[in-house]
């Protein structure tokens, strides 16, 4: 058995624990445990890479493990990872983990939260070990379903509007996808022997011009949705402001990088004509995402709209490098997917933990919190520092890189677009210290505040875990360039030979 | 023709069994021991089926591949055998689900005639899929449509039941006359009946184009596809909730198999006649199909709508005739179509006998006092929408697959529309889910106490959602069947 599949084996023994619990006791421990085990062996595998790597295995992918599933259709379990997916999974493992501790009080129907939580990171972890188009669309929509759920039973607000609107949003994004699967599928090779792999797909780099300009839309869009690319960003701030702590962070912090990462495994990897060809129009797209989710991030006043808003330039940012398609700029896309991810997770579960004492989210109801819990505000300044790019934390390496790596371009659009795009650093500034000024200094707004206790231990641990990677980042980034860069050169050498 | 060669049609011969031994075992049994009719029935049709899936191997035979009878009018091939298996395993669920309705006094005396009238549907749909002849196969469908009258007024005390099956009868006949007009128009033209003899006879004229027309038109009724789906909400509403159950799964999977035989061999050489028509039913199918399920208060109208979109899905295999996939890929969707179908009508029926109610609305809270059906229903809807890794997924997949290998940029098309269309499904069925997970409830249906036959047919149902999909044995062995 190789060690991938243990991410899909792991949640499964977990929902089988979770089922058989009976107290909120053991609920815990199998969580907790599960968790753990998880971050363990994302580590592991991190190691196990890097040994490998150093060992001299070019492979573009490793730990290779094939299955025939459905032999007719030619449909196999695949699995492997290359330096991107590594990444993504300790990425993962980290939010789960910190996620598990941000809904340690979970109420109502604890059990059927976690088995859920637990369900979506299934389709998580599945969907970035698979090299199958197949599978990896599976695993794409295992992740996506639950989110009703998480957000109709658990959620505040216009829940059952924000589940709705989510769902039908990013399946209408998948079915296009579908339909992009099948197109790839059906033109993967010239001499017949169709394929589903995406390693297959991309040597065999049969799928006609004149397809690729059909596919390509389709794929992208169809994983765009889930990267909130304008005008599909709708579903985002809704979302995100109803979701429960711990789905907001997963969400935000994992399931919207499935769909940078789709973008460029798919979508560029499989088409280079075509991504040659397009992606002025959707660097357009991802320009506006990243300009309009920072200036409407600025006249919100809930906290997770805020986020949910600045989450949707960050992530546009992201689809803008990855079109950028020079290896610097994909290299800054990836570092800024899993800054952002675990910047994203520590705001949410601090506005999760926040809320959950004042019982608001206005920030015009907040003030002076840095006197009352110290903690909690302190770790909020740093996240907020992170997210507008301070050097030392992890948005400033990956900002920097994604800038450097889209002004190489000779191309006058592009240049003119990072420019464009470099000023939005300085509107997440304002949003961002607009909010620490208003509700963690000045005057106490509301005096029953001054009532609130600062974070307990398992809100202090959750916070710490993503603070230590935020910040792990930040110190060391030549280490997670190298590990991803060498994977990111072989797709942007497939886009400019 | 010889002994020896009728015992060529095992499947018929051994259902026919079947039906003769309930019916001996109804009339001439006690009361006391007729309670038994019900598990009778499943375990005979059981050992039945495992007959038609295991007899050829183990060398009982009369399931030869291949054998054809009286001159050519009935084959049997591995794949009609499947089809078979499946309808068989879709009525053991069925029977499964009844055995809780037939206790009830009312339903008492007539449960015999329950159990032998749907077995005689099940033989004429077993005819007419193994036909190869137009005129057994309009016999297999009379055999299956006439029957099925007196079950949807079985519950004869109840108005919604008369006005059922008035409607149903009244649609059934009159699609046989339309369906008869072409047939007659098709031996006009050709000189035959016979399947392969039209085939190589027939020539695309405005004649046969009206006759294809006609017949398409016959068979839509059957398969309840726009516009002639008017009859569906009705009589599902009508019916008693296990007939509904047989009848949106059962008789549409062997109508739709049938369909597909009749076009792909028969009018295989005119089939860009049937093509186009099938081309705007289909698309027409699966969104009217939805726009109305939104609407639905009502579970049974609700369900009715959805199997009419479901019903489009289906034939999209019909339309992928050209590859070896498409009928595998049309018996397996109709497999678990059955599982998922069956197990959201054995839920509603379980409330509706516990506390009268049909509304979604009253479905309100239900998670909290009955958190095994909830979950059970939440899987048959989470199928039908095509959620992985539930089994409605692969099914879907495995369709649109199909529908893509032709190749042409109008079958994409056709497979967007139906995309489009299963986010406009996935909104219903959120729906339901909806009522009986998110939203609370003062007065949410009591606990329910079910039986064991309706937590078995539940269990079993809900099993198959998972499973079906997840272990791929049981689509290689559906297209082993078909090539």
């Amino acid at each position: 058995m190789s060690i991938l599949s243990i991410f899909v084996i792991i949640p499964i023994l977990m929902l089988g624990g979770l089922f058989l619990s009976r107290n909120m006791k053991q609920i815990r421990t199998v969580a907790t445990i599960g968790s753990a085990l998880q971050l363990i062996a994302a580590i592991v595998l991190v190691v196990l890479f890097c040994g490998e790597r150093s060992a001299g295995n070019t492979a573009e992918m490793l730990f290779m493990v094939d299955h025939v599933w459905f032999q007719a259709l030619n449909i196999h379990y695949a699995v492997g990872v290359d330096g991107v997916s590594v990444a993504m999974i300790l990425l993962s493992a980290i939010i789960v983990f910190a996620g598990v501790f941000a809904s340690w009080k979970i109420e109502p129907l604890p059990k059927e939260f976690f088995m859920w939580l637990i369900l979506l990171s299934i389709g998580v972890y599945g969907f970035f070990i698979s090299i199958d188009l197949f599978t990896m669309f599976m695993f794409y929509e295992v992740a996506l379903i639950p989110m009703y759920l998480l957000i109709g039973i658990w959620g505040s607000g216009k829940k059952y509007y924000s589940a709705m609107k989510l769902t039908l949003m990013l399946m209408g994004g998948s079915a296009l996808l579908l339909l992009g699967i099948l197109g790839i599928y059906f033109h993967s090779a010239t001499d017949g022997n169709l394929t589903m792999n995406i390693l297959e797909i991309a040597k065999n780099d049969a799928i006609p011009h004149f397809w690729q300009n059909i596919l390509f839309p389709l794929t992208f869009v169809g994983f765009g949705v889930l990267g909130a690319m304008f005008p599909f960003h709708t579903w985002s701030p809704d979302g995100h402001a109803s979701a429960p702590t711990a789905v907001s962070m997963l969400h935000a912090g994992v399931l919207m990088k499935l769909g940078g990462y789709g973008c460029f495994r798919v979508a560029m990897y499989l088409m280079p004509y075509a991504t040659q060809e397009l992606s002025w129009i959707f660097l357009i797209l991802t320009g506006i995402s990243v300009f309009y989710g920072a200036y409407s991030a600025c006249v919100q006043t809930d906290l997770k709209y805020i986020n949910a808003y600045s989450s949707v330039s960050h992530c546009g940012l992201v689809l803008f490098a990855l079109l950028m398609w020079n290896t610097t700029a994909m290299t800054g896309a990836i570092m800024q997917m899993l800054s952002h991810g675990l910047m994203t997770a520590l705001f949410f579960a601090l506005i999760g933990m926040i809320y959950g004492r004042t019982h608001t989210r206005d920030i015009r109801e907040m003030g002076g919190l840095m006197k009352i819990m110290p903690f909690l505000s302190v770790c909020y300044v740093i996240a907020g520092l992170a997210s507008l790019g301070l050097p030392g934390l992890s948005g400033f390496v990956a900002e920097m890189t994604i800038f450097v790596g889209s002004f190489d371009h000779t191309d006058t659009f592009r240049r003119v677009f990072t420019i464009l795009a470099c000023t939005s650093i300085v509107i997440t500034a304002v949003y961002i210290l607009r909010v620490v000024g208003k509700i963690l200094y000045g005057p106490v707004q509301d005096q029953h505040h001054l009532k609130l206790t600062d974070a307990v231990w398992y809100e202090k641990f959750s916070t710490i875990v993503l603070i230590i990677a935020v910040a792990g980042i930040g110190i060391f980034p030549l280490w997670v360039s190298d590990l991803i860069r060498e994977s990111i050169q072989v797709i942007s050498e497939r886009i400019i030979p | 023709m010889s002994y020896s060669e009728f015992l060529g049609m095992g499947a018929e011969l051994s259902l026919m069994a079947v039906i003769i031994l309930l019916f001996i075992y109804d009339t001439f049994t006690s009361s006391k021991v007729g309670k038994y009719l019900p598990i009778t029935a499943i375990l005979l049709l059981g050992i039945q089926t495992l007959y038609l899936a295991f007899g050829n191997s183990l060398g009982l035979g009369g399931l030869n591949d291949d054998t054809s009878l009286f001159g050519g009018m009935y084959v049997s091939t591995n794949i009609s055998n499947v089809a078979k298996i499946i309808l068989n395993i879709g009525t053991i669920l069925v029977f499964t689900q009844a055995a809780s309705w037939v206790k009830e006094d009312d339903m008492k005396i007539r449960r015999g005639e329950y159990y032998v009238l749907t077995l005689i549907t099940l033989l004429g749909m077993y005819f007419m899929m193994s036909a190869q002849n137009f005129l057994l196969f309009f016999i297999g469908l009379e055999t299956a449509s006439l029957p099925m009258t007196a079950l949807v007024a079985i519950e004869k005390y109840k108005e919604n039941s008369y006005e059922a099956a008035a409607k149903y009868l009244f649609f059934a006949v009159f699609s046989s006359a339309l369906m008869l007009l072409g047939l007659s128009y098709i031996y006009g033209a050709t000189g035959t009946l016979y399947y392969t003899g039209i085939a190589s006879e027939l020539t695309v004229t405005p004649l046969t184009i009206v006759a294809i027309v006609l017949f398409l038109a016959g068979m839509g009724f059957k398969l309840s596809l726009v516009p002639f789906h008017l009859w569906t909400a009705d009589v599902y509403q009508g019916a008693p909730t296990v007939v509904t159950s047989y009848l949106s799964v059962i008789s549409k999977g062997a109508a739709a198999y049938a369909l597909m035989v009749a076009l792909t061999t028969a009018f295989g050489s005119g089939s860009e006649v049937w093509f186009n028509v099938l081309y705007i039913v289909i698309a027409l199918t699966i969104t009217i199909g939805n726009l109305f399920a939104i609407r639905q208060q009502n579970i049974k109208r609700f369900l009715a709508f959805s199997s009419v979109s479901q019903a489009g899905y289906i034939m999209l295999g019909v339309m992928s005739y050209e590859n070896g996939f498409g009928d595998a890929s049309l018996l397996y969707y109709v497999l678990v179509y059955i599982f998922s179908n069956i197990a959201a009508f054995a839920v509603a029926g379980a409330i509706e006998r516990a506390s009268g109610k049909l509304n979604i609305n009253d479905y309100d809270g239900l998670y909290k006092t009955n958190p095994k059906l909830s979950v059970a229903m939440m899987l048959a809807m989470f199928s039908l929408a095509g959620i992985p890794p539930f089994a409605g997924f692969f099914s879907k997949f495995f369709i649109f697959y199909s529908a893509i290998e032709t190749g042409t940029i109008p079958m994409y098309v056709l497979v967007f529309i139906a995309l489009l269309n299963t986010i406009i499904s996935l909104y219903y069925y959120l729906l339901v889910v909806k009522a009986m997970f998110l939203k609370d409830n003062e007065t949410p249906i009591a606990t329910i106490k079910s039986d064991g036959y309706t937590k078995a047919v539940v269990f079993v149902t809900a099993l198959g959602i998972i499973l079906l999909g997840l272990v791929s044995c049981v689509y290689d062995y559906i297209y082993n069947a078909a090539i």
